[in-house]
């Protein structure tokens, strides 16, 4: 890699980054602890929805979120030619 | 053959089990006994870490804290499992790169400096220590409740076994007996949770049932309409006695956003959690190991909220207004424990719960709720015996992997770099080994004469972690202006102040310990978060105060970006990528 194209693997980490950890905390401190009371006018099924995030919906999301920066990464690694095999 | 019968054969086969694995494992060398090699497969190591991560704490008290806590009990839901996704994408890629056994060795290297590296050291073993200490009291009190030990009794059986199999195998047999524990304690956990979940719902996914209707069966037994949501009956019992209802929260959420925040960042400065990611053979494991971890974790977590609840509709339907001496048969049985108590206060012989304390007369310990599920559900013995040996799992391997972070601090860290340069390997391992069994005697000593409550001392473990390691292992990866001034005076103010605003509440003056004396309403267990702002802005602006770090040493952070050096050509360079 020569200097633009590391600086562009670097930048383009942080913004998968950036992006990853805004839904994180939208999800846990937003709908979960902020925001629930309003969510829990919402039912799905027997959940109040607030409820249901603080629950379920931040923990399921988290494990998401991880397995989503595993593959953006594991991209970018083959694009850049850094990939390990 | 009895419960305790049953709960014998099953723990001490568990305990044959995880010795037989550690012997199997052959320990040679300190790359074997710190980083089992770096070999570990990251679902396996994934796995592992996710039973190191969940301690007594997670499987026998965290359901019992959520039944009573209502919507708030996410903040050890959400804490106890956000931090993955930081340690995903700040730091386990980073570290694995950097490729060497512990993080004050990375913190040392980062900060050119053998200061910075004994401060980190001194705050990973104070962190673990106190950590370890509360897990050999988690296996004294299981040992206690189910087979009849003395706490001193199960603390001495279970500080011998966890040495017995971390001085044999190390890294490598940890790894491996914490996969055994894996399906030992998920099993344990899962098998009630799904015949409760059967019974009230008819779901065989109890995080399903939580949201499900009501089945004729599970109505009859909480005395409600059948064809109801059970979380409406269960908001309904609730406000009928006088307590919130169950799905809503009504701690301050300044306070809940604080605890949740410093429980994350905790959870991703924790050495003992931070070191698996050094085991893994390639860059790429680091991040899917996290995933595999939080997935594996995440199983019991979501049950967890569900044997919650379903326990605390269990507990307010068949206790309420009931005659004392027809109890069910496994409240009379922790009775006998002192951990669930009924007490006349109106002499009607009738049990009274009520929100109002003058009134209640029923109280039990959230511990028990997880241990009882398999009575309440009434299922056979042997599923005791299993729920005993899970919540030992659940302890002893914790204890393990932070046995082995204090191991490898003192021989790695101390010795080997500092005291005894020229060590050979083979002592190196054996030092290791010997720091192992000492810590683990001191821990006994802490387990049995503990400082403060179990629950304080954790939180205390990770407001540190979040005020110490956390904030000078990211900056220093992403940033490489931060110098080694700035993270001694960081790691130094983030303890002071996490440790200061802990100490005065808990110890100076624990009659001030109550909301209303609480900076912004912020409490002590929350103050990590807190903490981590105070760390970060100190070590900002001490670095830009002080000299810029040496280029090769931001060499070492760029270096740390990338997963293997590529040539202008795009050709690998294996040998430079090699560790």
């Amino acid at each position: 890699m020569n200097v633009d194209q590391r600086s562009a693997y670097w930048r383009r980490n942080l913004l998968y980054i950036a992006v990853l950890l805004s839904i994180w905390a939208a999800v846990s401190y937003g709908a979960s602890i902020l925001f629930a009371d309003a969510l829990d006018a919402v039912k799905v099924e027997g959940f109040p929805l607030g409820f249901w995030f603080a629950n379920q919906g931040s923990i399921l999301t988290f494990v998401v979120l991880i397995f989503v920066y595993v593959l953006l990464m594991n991209d970018l690694d083959r694009k850049f030619g850094v990939y390990e095999r | 053959m009895g419960v305790i019968g049953w709960t014998w054969t099953v723990v001490a086969g568990s305990f044959v089990l995880y010795l037989a694995i550690a012997f199997y494992a052959k320990v040679r060398s300190p790359v074997d006994y710190y980083v089992a090699d770096r070999s570990v497969n990251p679902i396996l190591n994934g796995m592992a870490t996710g039973t190191d991560w969940m301690s007594a704490a997670s499987f026998m008290s965290m359901a019992g804290l959520a039944a009573v806590m209502g919507r708030d009990g996410s903040v050890y839901l959400m804490g106890w499992t956000g931090g993955y996704v930081l340690l995903a994408v700040l730091l386990a890629p980073y570290l694995r790169k950097y490729g060497k056994y512990t993080v004050p060795q990375f913190v040392g290297d980062r900060y050119y400096s053998s200061g910075a590296r004994m401060v980190a050291l001194l705050c990973a073993i104070l962190i673990s220590f106190v950590y370890v200490g509360g897990q050999l009291r988690g296996v004294g009190i299981v040992f206690a409740r189910f087979l009849g030990l003395s706490v001193e009794q199960g603390v001495a059986v279970g500080t011998v076994i966890v040495l017995a199999y971390t001085v044999l195998g190390g890294m490598k047999g940890m790894t491996q007996v914490q996969v055994a524990q894996y399906v030992v304690l998920i099993t344990a956990y899962l098998v009630p949770a799904i015949f409760v979940s059967l019974m009230l719902t008819g779901s065989p996914i109890p995080p399903i049932g939580l949201g499900s209707t009501l089945t004729p069966e599970g109505a009859a037994f909480l005395g409600a309409e059948p064809g109801r949501h059970l979380l409406e009956v269960l908001d309904r019992l609730s406000t009928d006695l006088g307590f919130r209802p169950y799905t809503a929260g009504w701690k301050p959420r300044l306070d809940v956003l604080a605890i949740t925040a410093a429980l994350m960042i905790g959870t991703a400065g924790l050495p003992h959690i931070v070191i698996r990611f050094f085991t893994v053979p390639k860059i790429r494991d680091a991040r899917s190991t996290a995933g595999w971890a939080l997935a594996f974790i995440a199983v019991l977590y979501l049950t967890a909220p569900a044997v919650a609840a379903f326990s605390r509709a269990g507990m307010l339907a068949t206790l309420h207004g009931k005659p004392g001496a027809s109890a069910p048969a496994w409240f009379q049985e922790w009775q006998r424990t002192g951990l669930a108590r009924f007490e006349d206060k109106d002499g009607d012989g009738k049990m009274t719960l009520s929100a109002d304390p003058a009134r209640n007369e029923v109280t039990v310990d959230p511990d028990v709720l997880v241990l009882a599920n398999p009575e309440l559900a009434r299922l056979p013995a042997w599923v005791v015996g299993l729920v005993a040996a899970g919540a030992l799992g659940a302890a002893l391997s914790t204890a393990a992997g932070l046995l082995l972070v204090i191991a490898a601090g003192f021989s790695h860290d101390l010795v080997k770099s500092v005291l005894m340069r020229g060590l050979p390997d083979r002592a190196e391992l054996w030092l290791a080994r010997i720091a192992a069994t000492v810590a683990a005697i001191l821990a006994a000593g802490m387990a049995l004469h503990p400082p403060g409550r179990v629950a304080e001392i954790v939180a205390l473990a990770f407001g540190l972690a979040a005020s110490s390691f956390f904030p000078v292992i990211t900056v220093g990866i992403f940033w490489k202006r931060a110098t080694k001034e700035g993270a001694i005076a960081a790691m130094a103010s983030g303890v002071l102040f996490t440790g200061g605003y802990v100490g005065f509440y808990k110890a100076v003056r624990p009659d001030l310990d109550a909301a209303a004396h609480w900076w912004l309403g912020i409490s002590p267990e929350g103050i990590g978060a807190v903490g981590m702002l105070v760390a970060t802005t100190v070590l900002v602006c001490v670095s830009l105060a002080t000299k810029a770090p040496p280029v090769a040493v931001q060499d070492l952070v760029s270096s740390l970006r990338y997963p293997r050096e590529a040539d202008a050509h795009g050709a690998l360079d294996a040998r430079r990528a090699a560790p």
